[in-house]
């Protein structure tokens, strides 16, 4: 694949050039950090997937994570939300900060973690029950069992997942009739719906069509803001359109982590401009 | 000429593939005439019970008891003694089973030497002879905890001694590995996807099991369930020392009591009949009844599956 540099990468509506938002981001007081890695390193077993990872995540924006296959992206996003103790054999050190918590400091309340970070995966995985009891789910598994309670949360994260319109006169039918695009949109729904600060989405697009992508993309643009989003995408049109910064990953070791459009235009690193313009991935 | 514009190459012919050659249809006639001798036994089986025991299979042998050394009368109490076994047997054993298979598959450090020793004793117990499951339910269950029950609550002998409770508490036991290795394989079948969805939106250990698991692994569960009452039913090994009773003149009301079943009332009206030919009928009809009674079991089981995994599907 090979990307044009000459050219700004396309973005949704008009946008700054690169020195008027230098010039505003200097008069705005930085937005507060969200999540942080600090020297970061995590091993399944012997491999040491991610090597002395440090970034810090403003919060209300959209990061997006690029890099090749296999070069940690995935396993930095699970570890925002501590998904990754799941699998036996992982170690690690460093310190990972979500709102100002050590999420690995002994006495961390991993449920309420993840909680306050939501995850969207590759594939969309709803479960086997009704669209309504998928976005039900999490406010459930907090103890809210009254249906005039859950009601008004269901249909406000239906809406702001966009999919309101789409499922309101069929709520209780089960959620593995929907298209897959939709059903993604229902998972993003159902995680919205506890309140999150954060939302991790992996690959949240690579097992949809092109129409649901977009619709995908254009509903990360509308939760901006509101969520501090995190997307990894192998997709890199898709960074540029979606994301205010890029954290550029190869094998294990962060590269380059800075504005979206610097990073597509005039990457700081070698490592980075081959990535992007396609000599390898 | 393509439609390219390019000449085109003609290629060499590949050899043909060779269709049928001896040892295949050999080997295909082996496993048709396998097939059809499985086909033939049931049919044999089946339609030997059917013709013989059909006449006798009437009201009152169904609701009746054996009467005349058992020459006549009905099996009333057998069957009654057979339910309530094969009852008390998934009571007990499907809360253990699932209960195993959930800490085997999701709470166990897989590498621990406690996880593998349990893994190897389930395997082997699936092994063992129902005979030996049947003494070892004598041994274990009646007279060691039985006696101490006794011994504790200062009675005479109301728990050491062979009832039903510990007849189907063996036959759980004897099912044990079944349900435990089918819940397990159940539970893995479930998709990884499902499980990190759930804890992803802060649903705790216990939760995801009980919400998300639990009701995915249901169908699967099920199976385990009915290859273990299809077994129950018709096992006698197990329960020869530990409840079975050769004849009762009543039906059980504690679960201390001694109880009829069907399988034991077959061995004994085929080998312990005063008078072989006067109880041939009666025979056939008891053997018919229990395999109505297993065949009914099973398809109930089946239907109640297959609606699970409608539902599942998003279907119904």
């Amino acid at each position: 694949m090979t990307l044009d540099t000459s050219q700004p990468p396309p973005v949704h509506g008009p946008r700054p050039t690169l020195p008027e938002r230098e010039a505003l981001e200097g008069s705005l007081p930085p937005a507060p950090t969200r999540l942080a890695a600090r020297e970061f390193n995590l091993y399944y077993g012997t491999h040491h997937a991610l090597k002395q990872v440090s970034l810090e995540i403003p919060s209300g924006s959209v990061t997006a994570i690029i890099g090749p296959s296999g070069c940690g992206k995935s396993t930095l996003l699970r570890s925002f939300n501590r998904m990754n103790d799941l699998i036996p054999g992982v170690h690690l050190n460093g310190h990972m900060v979500v709102s100002g918590h050590d999420v690995y400091a002994p006495g961390t309340d991993v449920v309420e973690l993840r909680r306050r970070v939501g995850m969207v995966f590759q594939r969309p995985n709803p479960f086997p029950k009704s669209i309504f009891e998928n976005v039900a789910f999490g406010l459930r598994m907090l103890g809210v069992n009254d249906r005039a309670a859950l009601s008004p949360r269901v249909e406000q994260s239906l809406r702001r997942a966009a999919l309101w319109d789409e499922v309101r006169d069929r709520l209780d039918r089960s959620a593995l009739q929907l298209s897959g695009g939709q059903q993604q949109r229902l998972c993003i729904a159902r995680c919205l719906a506890v309140e999150p600060e954060v939302i991790l989405m992996d690959e949240p697009a690579s097992a949809l069509d092109p129409t649901a992508t977009v619709r995908i993309e254009e509903l990360i643009l509308e939760l901006k803001g509101r969520y501090t989003i995190v997307v990894v995408t192998h997709n890199m049109q898709q960074a540029a359109r979606i994301s205010d910064r890029t954290a550029f990953m190869l094998q294990g070791e962060l590269v380059e982590y800075d504005d979206t459009r610097r990073v597509f235009t005039s990457p700081r690193e070698k490592l980075t401009e081959d990535y992007i313009t396609g000599r390898f991935g | 000429m393509s439609a390219l514009g390019l000449p085109l190459v003609p290629l060499p012919e590949l050899p043909r593939a060779r269709r049928a050659d001896w040892s295949g249809s050999g080997f295909t006639l082996l496993s048709a005439i396998a097939a059809g001798l499985i086909v033939l036994m049931v049919v044999v089986i089946l339609g030997d019970v059917a013709l013989n025991g059909w006449a006798t299979v009437t009201w009152e042998f169904l609701a009746g008891a054996p009467r005349e050394g058992m020459t006549k009368g009905g099996i009333f109490p057998a069957i009654y003694g057979t339910l309530l076994l094969v009852v008390l047997m998934v009571v007990a054993l499907v809360p253990f089973g699932v209960g195993a298979a959930v800490w085997l598959h999701l709470y166990a450090r897989q590498d621990s030497w406690f996880t593998k020793s349990v893994r190897f004793a389930v395997h082997n117990l699936a092994g063992v002879p129902s005979i030996v499951f049947g003494l070892f339910g004598l041994g274990f269950f009646i007279q060691f905890i039985g006696r101490e029950m006794d011994r504790a609550m200062g009675l005479d002998v109301v728990w050491g001694q062979p009832a039903l409770l510990w007849a189907s508490l063996t036959l759980a036991l004897l099912n044990l590995p079944v349900v435990i290795v089918t819940t397990e394989e159940s539970l893995r079948t479930v998709a990884r996807d499902q499980r990190e969805a759930s804890l992803a939106l802060g649903a705790t250990r216990w939760q995801t099991v009980r919400h998300v698991l639990l009701p995915q692994a249901l169908p699967g569960i099920l199976t385990g369930a009915i290859l273990a009452v299809a077994r129950g039913a018709g096992e006698v090994a197990p329960i020869l020392f530990t409840g079975a009773a050769y004849f009762l003149p009543f039906l059980p009301k504690a679960p201390t009591d001694q109880f009829m079943e069907l399988g034991y009332h077959v061995f004994v009206l085929a080998t312990q009949s005063p008078d072989v030919d006067a109880t041939r009928p009666l025979l056939y009809g008891t053997v018919m009844v229990l395999l109505a009674l297993t065949f009914l079991l099973n398809l109930t089981a089946i239907l109640l599956r297959s609606r699970l995994r409608a539902r599942l599907l998003g279907r119904g």
